[in-house]
């Protein structure tokens, strides 16, 4: 793909060659959704990484003389505890802080570990396709039908309830399906492309180009899968927080946060919104990525 | 046609039995349910006699033929924490979830239908972005949130609705749309995606010229095609709706099968998880089926594989 037939392209028509980089940038920035999802995440991600050096307080200290002190903008609010303090008086944008690192390490690392699973069935199931495929398309189909949420909390109360690692493994072995539908399906549509033809004439083992050629050419679907089953992630991992399974207390999941507010929710109703909104700009910001990047796959000029 | 629709229920029985070896294994295996049940502060006496009394002590496949064997016959063992069989709490509570699933089910269809409609008749104008931003939108909010948010709102402020319970209609509003929400964007989104690739087909060029009215055109020829498709997703959204009730109902303490989930997980009543999970794949690969036999009706190509 790329330069060669991107000057070709270029001469054949008598337009001047773009650098390919400055029109992935140009796309990048005409697609609004993309910079906006971009920007927010690059934001949280940064606030998250500096959480040590730039949160106001530490998240786990109480003091019990300062409960449920309201964000800035409230008329009892103070510039000391800008989003407020909690019911055992820590400070909320500390703990929001610190919960952003929670959230985007148990998004990053279930996604990770599912997406193992899935590309390596879904590519199989593709390459080989008869046999292998017919089984592997079953095990996709049989892990479908169980309800993830159901299991995953059954899993969590015999396992003992949650540290970050179990959520962590148990989301990630639950949430590979659409990384094996959308590997199986990519790996069919290249199985007889001339470039894994010549691969296999020049007698590479079926390990290189299954890794070495076939691989780097459904990555960008993956990604975008990737960035999808992320947001998926954190929300789950937000559900199971707040139904008392996942993250467990003191840690500051966002989750946890909402669940532990719901009791004053009805006179306090930001002890929800704040934890809740972040969340969702969250979410929000990763699936905006995952749309642009899938627009960005998508033939110039389509949508 | 007859031929897959055979097919695919042979499918479908084979994942079911299939689903219900992994759901008894992932219980067995995750930890000692002895041990579980006895709770923390039990003897290692107590552990052995639980462990006699539940059957635990043999091996787990002959645990596991037994119960498919009764579960066959319509019987799932009995609850050890609600001293009740497994059956008659399940048939008790489905109403409540069935309900919750259907009216979220219609909620989500009158809303995304019309919307998806409007968005492709309209498409790129702002009425197309709105459409689209709130769908991307509420992709991302945790519907545990979205509960509790409209429960603060209309229920504590407003005093319109009831914030928990199930003994009147009223009571299910509210936790239908936090339900149906979620079902949505996908459905708009399919809705839009058929009608534009619809309105853009030649018969409909064809009845445009022959001077029908532009609403026959949309409404006879053009979302009768565009909406089976939809249909079969809706099929298969109630199927991720009966999974996901189990937050909604623990929000506005509804006593539906989600309930009874989460009290039996909590306190590690296996018997009922595992009927539960179980029950919810089966409705989940009988929808799916509707929805394969429906798309298949549509498009015969769909029949070969």
């Amino acid at each position: 793909m790329s330069e060669s037939t991107l000057s070709l392209n270029a001469a054949t028509s008598g337009l001047p060659v773009v650098p390919e980089w400055r029109r992935i940038m140009n796309r990048v920035v005409g697609h609004r959704g993309l910079l906006l999802g971009s920007s927010i995440l690059g934001v949280i991600v940064v606030l998250a990484l500096l959480a040590p050096w730039i949160a106001p307080h530490d998240p786990f200290a109480q003091n019990i003389s300062q409960r449920m002190i309201p964000p800035v903008w409230h008329d009892k609010g103070t510039w000391d505890h800008i989003f407020g303090t909690d019911k055992l008086g820590r400070d909320y944008l500390s703990r929001l802080l610190y919960g952003a690192r929670i959230s985007l390490s148990i998004g990053l690392l279930a996604a990770l570990i599912s997406g193992l699973i899935g590309t390596t069935l879904g590519v199989l199931a593709g390459y080989f396709g008869g046999r292998v495929d017919a089984v592997i398309s079953y095990i996709i189909t049989t892990r479908l039908a169980l309800p993830v949420l159901l299991v995953a909390l059954a899993m969590a109360s015999l396992v003992g309830g949650g540290s970050v690692e179990t959520v962590v493994v148990l989301l990630g072995l639950l949430l590979w399906d659409r990384f094996a539908v959308v590997a199986r399906s990519t790996t069919q549509q290249l199985r007889e492309a001339e470039f894994i033809a010549s691969a296999k004439v020049i007698g590479a083992s079926t390990s290189y180009i299954l890794i070495r050629e076939l691989l780097p050419n459904i990555l960008s679907a993956l990604i975008v899968v990737m960035t999808l089953e992320m947001a998926h992630a954190i929300l789950l991992e937000a559900t199971l927080s707040f139904l008392g399974l996942g993250v467990q207390a003191p840690m500051p999941s966002w989750g946890l946060m909402i669940s532990e507010g719901k009791s004053y929710m009805f006179f306090k109703p930001w002890v929800i919104a704040i934890p809740g909104i972040t969340l969702m700009l969250l979410v929000l910001a990763i699936n905006l990525v995952g749309d642009g990047l899938r627009d960005m796959n998508a033939p110039e000029g389509r949508n | 046609m007859l031929v897959f629709i055979f097919r695919r229920l042979l499918v479908a029985f084979s994942v079911a039995i299939t689903v219900s070896i992994v759901s008894f294994m992932l219980l067995h295996f995750s930890g000692d349910l002895a041990v579980s049940i006895a709770g923390p502060d039990s003897t290692a006496e107590q552990v052995e006699q639980i462990r006699i009394d539940f059957g635990l002590d043999k091996p787990v496949v002959f645990q596991y033929f037994d119960w498919v064997w009764s579960a066959l016959q319509g019987d799932f063992g009995r609850s050890y924490y609600f001293q009740d069989s497994v059956m008659s709490l399940i048939t008790e509570r489905m109403p409540v979830t069935l309900t919750l699933g259907a009216v979220s089910l219609a909620l989500a269809t009158v809303v995304a239908i019309p919307l998806g409609v409007i968005a492709a008749i309209k498409q790129d104008t702002w009425v197309d972005r709105l459409a689209l931003t709130i769908a991307c939108v509420g992709q991302a909010m945790p519907s545990f949130w979205f509960a509790l948010t409209l429960i603060v709102i209309f229920a504590v402020n407003l005093h319109w609705l009831p914030a928990g319970g199930s003994s009147t209609w009223q009571h299910f509003v509210l936790p239908a749309i936090a339900l149906g929400y979620y079902a949505t964007p996908a459905m708009m989104r399919l809705t839009r995606t058929g009608m534009l690739e619809v309105l853009g087909s030649d018969y409909i060029r064809t009845a445009r010229s022959k001077g029908l009215s532009e609403t026959s055109v949309i409404f006879k020829h053009a979302l009768r095609n565009a909406v089976i498709p939809v249909v079969a997703l809706a099929a298969v959204e109630l199927g991720f709706m009966l999974g996901g009730s189990i937050v909604i109902e623990s929000v506005f303490s509804l006593k539906g099968l989600g309930q009874l989930a989460w009290d039996a997980i909590s306190r590690n009543d296996y018997p009922v998880v595992q009927a539960v999970v179980l029950i919810i794949a089966v409705f989940y690969i009988v929808l799916t089926l509707l929805a394969d036999v429906l798309n298949a009706m549509l498009d015969p190509r769909l029949r070969v594989r």
